[in-house]
This record gives C-alpha cells, sequence and structure tokens, in this order.
C-alpha cells in the first residue's frame, strides 16, 4: 500500500510537468494549427539554458531560473518572428515540415554547444523541501515540480480566463476571422502562443532535468512525450492536457513500479495508440457546440 | 464624404474577378445600403472596405479605396480597424466557446489597455437580452441574442463606419424589425456612420438615406433610399410589389426582357 502511494504522489508529480509541457504544444495548435515536433528541443534548450548560468555565469538559482524563463520566451517569440511568420498563409504541412527542420537545427546547435554527454545540476534544491508521511518519502525534486506545476496552472488559468490579452488568444482559436474583423492583432497571438509554449517546455525541461539529468537526446525525446499526452487528453484542450499529463506520469511511474523500468517509456505510445482506436478526439477533445 | 470608392476592381487568387469597376460613396453619419442578388459581391465590397480580402487572398487590383482623405485599400486588418472602420461578418461568427461578457471584450482588442466599463453597459443598453445571459457561453445563444452579441462587439470598438453584412440573415420578422430599430438609434445616437449590406430590401430602405444596388460586380443603381423604393424595378425586383397590372409578372415577357437588359 505504501509502495502504492509512493507511486501515486510521484506519478502525480511528473505528470504535472507533462502536462504544463503540453500545454505549451496545444496553446500553438489551438492559436495557429501547427503541430509543433520541435517541442522537446524547446525543452531541451531550456534546461541548457538554465544549466549554462547556474553553472558557468554562476548566477543564484532564482535570477537563473526567472533568466531561463525570459530567455526562452523570447526564444519563442523570435522563432515565430523569424520562421514561422513568413510562412503564414501556407499550406500547413509546410509549417509542420519546417518545424521537423526546426527540431534538428536545435539539436544540432545544442549538440555543438553542450556535447552529447549526460549533464547533472548541482544540487541546489534545499532538504527542507522534502515531504515525509510516515512511510512515503517525496525527495525535493518532486515536491517543486508540484509546488511549479501548480503555480503555472493557476497563474496561466487565471491569465487565460480574466486578462484581455488571455482573452484575445482565445478569440483566434475560436474564430481567426471574426477576431481579424475586430482588430485583434493575431500575428502577436501567434507570437505569444509560441513564447509562453517555449517558456513553459522550458521549465519542465528544468524538472526533468533535475529528476534525471541533461542530456540532448532524452531530454528532447520526452519532449516527444506531449504526443501521447496531448492524444490522451484532445489536441485542443489545454485543461485536457493537464489531465492527460498526470494520467501518463502516473501510468508511467506505475509500469515502473509494477512492471519494469524499460517498459515504462514505450506504455504511453501503446496507450495512444488505443486512444486513437477508441477515441480519436481524445478524452477532453473540444465537444463541438452545434446549434440546432 | 467619409468613404469614397473610386472605380475599384478585385481579383481573388490572381484570377478570378469579383468586382469590376465599383464606385461608392458614404457620407458622415448616414446609414448606406447596399441591395443585390446572391454573388453580386456586396459582401467582398465590404470586405475591401475592412481589409478582410487579405487573408482570402483577394486583392484589390485598381482604383482606390479613400477614407478620411487616407488611401486604405490593400492595409491589413489591423491596421484598418485601428482607424475606425469594423465589419461585423455575415452569418453572426461569435466566439463559440466564450461567454458574452468575454466576446464584447474582444471587441476592445483596437484599444487595448483602455477602460471598457463604460462600453459594456452602452451595448448592455441598447441590448438589453445580452445583460441577462453575459456568463453562457455565445455557443448555446439563440440566432438573435447572436446576432446582438456581434453588433454589441463591433460597437465595443468605438467604430465610426460599421460595415454590417445582412444582419437579418435567418432571422424571425419580428426580431429583424427589432434589429433594424437598434441599428438606426446606433446612428442616430452614437453617430456612427453605417453601410449595410441587405437581401431584406423593405427592411434595409426603411433605415437607410442612401442606397446602391449591385449585380454581377458592378453598381447599376443609386439613389436616395425614397426614390429606391419608388423606382419601379426596384419595386419589382426588391421589393416584391410589382405594380398593379404586373402582378402576374412571372408570364410577363416584358417584365423578363427589361430584367435582362439591367443585368
Amino acid at each position: 500500500m505504501d509502495f502504492f502511494l509512493q507511486l501515486l504522489v510521484n506519478g502525480i508529480c511528473i505528470g504535472l510537468i507533462y502536462g504544463i509541457s503540453a500545454m505549451g504544444f496545444v496553446m500553438i495548435f489551438k492559436a495557429s494549427s501547427v503541430i509543433n515536433f520541435a517541442h522537446g528541443e524547446l525543452l531541451a534548450i531550456g534546461a541548457f539554458l538554465f544549466l549554462t548560468l547556474v553553472t558557468w555565469a554562476e548566477l543564484p538559482v532564482y535570477a537563473a531560473f526567472l533568466l531561463t524563463l525570459v530567455g526562452s520566451f523570447a526564444l519563442g517569440f523570435i522563432v515565430e518572428r523569424l520562421f514561422l511568420r513568413p510562412l503564414i498563409g501556407e499550406p500547413l504541412i509546410e509549417v509542420i515540415m519546417l518545424t521537423v527542420g526546426l527540431a534538428s537545427m536545435f539539436k544540432g546547435i545544442m549538440l555543438f554547444i553542450w556535447g552529447g554527454n549526460l549533464h547533472t545540476f548541482p544540487d541546489f534544491l534545499p532538504e527542507t523541501l522534502t515531504l515525509q508521511w510516515g512511510t512515503i518519502h517525496v525527495p525535493p525534486v518532486y515536491v517543486a515540480a508540484l509546488i511549479i506545476g501548480l503555480l503555472f496552472l493557476t497563474l496561466f488559468g487565471l491569465f487565460f480566463k480574466y486578462s484581455s490579452q488571455g482573452i484575445f488568444m482565445r478569440s483566434v482559436a475560436d474564430n481567426q476571422s471574426a477576431a481579424l474583423s475586430l482588430g485583434v492583432h493575431v500575428k502577436r497571438v501567434f507570437a505569444l502562443s509560441w513564447g509562453i509554449a517555449a517558456l513553459v517546455a522550458a521549465m519542465s525541461g528544468i524538472v526533468l532535468g533535475i529528476m534525471n539529468g541533461i542530456n540532448v537526446h532524452e531530454l528532447s525525446s520526452i519532449g516527444l512525450k506531449v504526443f501521447p499526452v496531448v492524444i490522451l487528453g484532445g489536441l485542443d484542450s489545454i485543461g485536457g492536457a493537464v489531465i492527460g499529463g498526470i494520467l501518463i506520469g502516473l501510468l508511467e511511474t506505475f509500469t515502473g513500479g509494477y512492471l519494469s523500468t524499460s517498459l515504462k517509456d514505450v506504455l504511453p505510445y501503446i496507450v495512444l495508440v488505443v486512444i486513437l482506436l477508441v477515441k480519436p478526439y481524445g478524452l477532453f477533445g473540444l465537444v463541438e457546440i452545434e446549434r440546432v | 464624404m467619409l468613404l469614397e470608392i473610386n472605380n475599384i476592381s478585385i481579383v481573388y487568387a490572381d484570377v478570378i474577378q469579383v468586382l469590376k469597376g465599383v464606385s461608392l460613396n458614404v457620407e458622415t453619419h448616414k446609414i448606406v445600403s447596399l441591395l443585390g442578388s446572391n454573388g453580386a459581391g456586396k459582401t467582398t465590397t465590404l470586405k475591401a472596405i475592412s481589409g478582410l480580402l487579405k487573408p482570402e487572398n483577394g486583392k484589390v487590383t485598381d482604383g482606390s479605396i479613400v477614407y478620411e482623405g487616407n488611401r486604405i485599400d490593400n492595409l491589413s486588418p489591423e491596421e484598418i480597424t485601428r482607424k475606425g472602420i469594423i465589419q461585423v461578418l455575415e452569418g453572426r461568427q461569435p466566439f463559440k466557446y466564450l461567454t458574452i461578457e468575454e466576446n464584447l471584450r474582444v471587441g476592445t482588442a483596437t484599444r487595448w489597455g483602455k477602460p471598457y466599463r463604460k462600453d459594456l453597459e452602452m451595448v448592455y443598453d441598447y441590448f438589453p437580452a445580452l445583460l441577462s445571459r453575459r456568463k453562457s457561453l455565445a455557443g448555446y445563444c439563440s440566432g438573435g441574442e447572436l446576432q446582438m452579441l456581434v453588433m454589441g462587439r463591433a460597437l465595443m470598438a468605438h467604430p465610426r463606419l460599421l460595415l454590417l453584412d445582412e444582419p437579418s440573415l435567418g432571422l424571425a420578422p419580428l426580431v429583424v424589425r427589432e434589429i433594424f430599430k437598434i441599428i438606426r438609434r446606433i446612428n442616430e445616437e452614437q453617430g456612427t456612420t453605417i453601410v449595410l449590406v441587405e437581401q431584406n430590401s423593405t427592411m434595409a430602405l426603411q433605415i437607410a438615406h442612401y442606397g446602391y444596388v449591385m449585380e454581377n460586380g458592378k453598381i447599376v443603381m443609386e439613389g436616395t433610399a425614397e426614390d429606391l423604393r419608388k423606382n419601379p424595378d426596384i419595386k419589382e425586383f426588391y421589393l416584391g410589389k410589382g405594380s398593379a397590372d404586373a402582378l402576374k409578372s412571372y408570364q410577363n415577357v416584358k417584365s423578363y426582357r427589361r430584367r435582362k437588359r439591367w443585368l
């Protein structure tokens, strides 16, 4: 029973991070219908940026964290400006191919700068962050993941629900030509969604980097886990992305705990296939409102 | 003159010519109505003014659109809306997954960051039906409510030139009358200049000051609303009340010929 609870807590913590990372992916898809294959690389870049700022520039952790977030937001913004904006109005498949290209470009640059070895962050999380209930022991990273995850979820929830810019973003996702007719700056919304996506990807990259170490290939393949997550949750539902993330996180830790660790990384994709067979729009895919 | 369209031609996707030399003028504070059958080019004309042609791969290839003395043809919709021209699209197009109030807030996009509470009150004053439903998703509202919603949403942007594309589409006659009453009130109280595209010519000519009739991408007739209402051709083809002896006009060859010449 204790083992079960332990896995449950771990799964939820990791899943929350997956969910947040998937949220960025869904945001780009909702705003501009672009499927971003470079999501995993954005995640890895965030982790490496943080690593550089902490070890090489020797900044305090908080400053490095904030700077990474700002930096990745800017990166997402620039990527949209330089690569995606010229392709607005072109067939979607070209844009999606572009993101595949971006993925290999980012990977190459990262291998060039940081090499293919496994790096680790210095141990900076205080031991006091550990949670201990009876025999259940939650290490500091997982607690940090939980805190960061919940914090960002609330922040983005409030942003989309109440702020004008958040409402504009939702309006573009809802009906682009109507948004255009009211003067919503659609291109700015695209740029903003790329910025936010890169930011949340970087954040989950940092947390996953602390958990598993930082390696270009590994982190970008974790980034690909957004696919089972968003397919499970529904490609166009931000809430679904979070719940899908938690489900995949749980699934992973339970297979790792009860079956075998080597099966852990495969199972999400098996689930993906099953979900596509039974519920192709995902568990929380948008139910089209139809007026009869 | 608030808006002058001089002899514009519009081409979609570089090959399909939709408008061939359309000219029309819109005076400040007036309601100008644009009538015509389906495919005449009314909506395209509106989209040329509001800049929404561009994302649809259409282009003004000839002539000019002058708004308050500046040319606006082929500007982006972002720029044009910020000059005070707002188009209300045909077929209502609400943001279905946003609540009524959030829909209205999108209308403030052209002046992002400025207070909007007063404007919300103003819109609820024009359309009291929206107030009681402000928290519900637009996707679940009735057609009449949605028409009020999209008009209110446009009002939130403080338009000086409002382009209305078929506000009566698919609405019950009573609701249509209500909507048109409000359009006239908006014109009188806010001083908003309105270009009204309509199939319901009777209603349109009742509230408009001036009217244009389009056929096949051309303007074929223009005049004050009163003159148009009295014109025998308009009466027959658009208002559905031919002169007494022409009542059986379906078999009336003469009237058919007249229409032919007209097109």
